[in-house]
């Protein structure tokens, strides 16, 4: 453990450096790449669960155009519930569900936050499509089913894109938090790093956090502006969701 | 959780919610306080930024970018950052959560007097209205309803984030959740962490509902203009 206190600031990042200079803090159960892979495993499987769970039943209901009351009412209320305690809620709910801690708490947790602005934002991305255009299509001809898939969802489908972005963001983010719940994750660094007051510790963790979460939106950002055409871009602003 | 509370005895203790309603009090007047100093210093850096950013142009998209960074960051990231520096201090929670404020504060605030129409700043201007007559009299008014809609956001947002601040040793209501999840076999764990939770979330809906009464007030022409 390295002492800080009183050590000026270039001496304490010189000190981070050396940490991640370390070998022995990269390899390992508990090293920099086990805890990284942690995090990004779990950060896709609940992300890509939440995607599958929100989506089909937010196009229909959009396509149907019914619930939009119910869909204001989920953004609103799942902004106010903080995600720290969501993550901690889930801790006692998954240990009466038989589910123990680490993990489960956490995948669950992270699900309850991903979901709400997927669906929301799918919702709203096929409900707005332009009633113009809906009629058109009818007219043409198309079924119910055509209007759906080959209409309003490529129309949607830049606010769709942003919502899973927004979501897989912030399901990285709050992914941090399952360190207090008995998960691993780069969490892990930073709360190890309160318990023994090891600042170097805390901000290591700090720096491999927030440099997750940064790459994650720019990598995604890319992403999106590769797979939707150009025209359809300036529609991807998004309900924004909360920051974990 | 309200359906395991009653399907199962021994999650929730209402025991414990009576004999420490002063407890819980405190708690929400911190937690109240937390939030309103940081929603009032991000809104007053914001404001400021915004008028950069309203005056030199090109400065509008580096101040989204660098804020944009800030709200990027998870908020246990930011403060562990901020703990090595400023200690496990009001000030550490408050640096942190005004950082998360900025970037929706700023973003309504500029949308808001881009939207001010243009013919209305004309007949101002030809009212003879100088620059800063013109902004504080004319353009800030208009752009109220958008401003306060971030507002808004922000105040839910820090309320929710204030919860996190426990772990850095303030939390106003987070407090009984961190502490609920150090005890959270037991039922007087469970409770905590629920009142914390319920709290907070009455907490949250209390204040937008307060701002949009706020709004509702601030701006009587838009009322009128409604009911007309």
């Amino acid at each position: 453990m390295v002492e800080t206190e009183g050590n000026g600031v270039i001496e304490f990042l010189g000190d981070v450096l050396a940490w991640f200079g370390n070998p022995d803090n990269w390899i390992g159960p508990s090293g920099i790449l086990n805890r990284l892979r942690e995090h990004v495993q779990l950060t896709a499987a609940a992300t890509v669960t939440a995607a599958i769970l929100a989506i089909p039943p937010a196009l229909w209901l959009g396509h149907r155009r019914i619930g939009g009351t119910f869909v204001v009412a989920v953004v609103n209320i799942g902004r106010a519930i903080p995600s720290f305690a969501i993550v901690v809620l889930f801790l006692p709910i998954s240990i009466r569900l038989g589910l123990g801690i680490g993990f489960w708490p956490t995948f669950l947790a992270l699900l309850f936050l991903a979901v709400p602005p997927m669906f929301t934002n799918t919702y709203t991305g096929v409900a707005g499509v332009d009633p113009d255009l809906v009629e058109a299509s009818r007219g043409m001809g198309m079924t119910g089913r055509e209007v759906l898939t080959k209409v309003e969802l490529p129309m949607a489908s830049p606010v769709i894109l942003a919502a899973v972005r927004v979501a897989a963001v912030q399901v990285a983010a709050t992914a941090t938090l399952g360190a207090l719940v008995g998960w691993g994750g780069l969490g892990r660094f930073i709360v190890d790093g309160f318990s023994v007051r090891d600042n170097v510790l805390v901000f290591a963790g700090a720096l491999l956090v927030a440099g997750l979460a940064i790459f994650l939106e720019v990598l995604l950002g890319w992403v999106e502006r590769r797979v939707v055409p150009t025209t359809l871009q300036s529609r991807s602003d998004v309900v924004e969701s909360v920051v974990a | 959780m309200i359906h395991l509370a009653q399907a199962s005895d021994g999650f929730f203790s209402w025991d414990w919610v009576v004999n420490h309603l002063d407890d819980i009090w405190a708690r929400t007047v911190e937690h109240l306080m937390l939030t309103a100093i940081a929603v009032v210093v991000g809104m007053l850096i914001s404001l400021a930024l915004s008028v950069v950013a309203l005056r030199y142009r090109w400065t509008y998209s580096p101040i989204t970018w660098f804020t944009g960074i800030l709200y990027t960051i998870p908020s246990l990231a930011l403060f562990a950052f901020l703990v090595p520096i400023t200690g496990l201090s009001v000030l550490t929670a408050e640096i942190g959560l005004v950082s998360y404020t900025l970037l929706i504060l700023i973003r309504n605030t500029v949308a808001g007097i881009d939207g001010v129409p243009e013919a209305t700043v004309e007949s101002a201007r030809g009212m003879g209205y100088t620059n800063r007559g013109l902004f504080f009299s004319v353009e800030l008014p208009l752009a109220l309803p958008v401003i306060i809609a971030g507002i808004r956001i922000a105040a839910v947002t820090t309320i929710g984030l204030v919860t996190v601040t426990a772990l850095i040793g303030q939390g106003g209501l987070g407090f009984f959740i961190l502490r609920g999840l150090n005890l959270f076999y037991s039922p007087i764990g469970t409770t905590q962490i629920v009142v914390g939770t319920v709290v907070s979330v009455a907490l949250a809906v209390a204040v937008d509902l307060t701002l949009v009464g706020i709004q509702h007030l601030a701006t009587p022409w838009s009322r009128r203009r409604a009911t007309a």
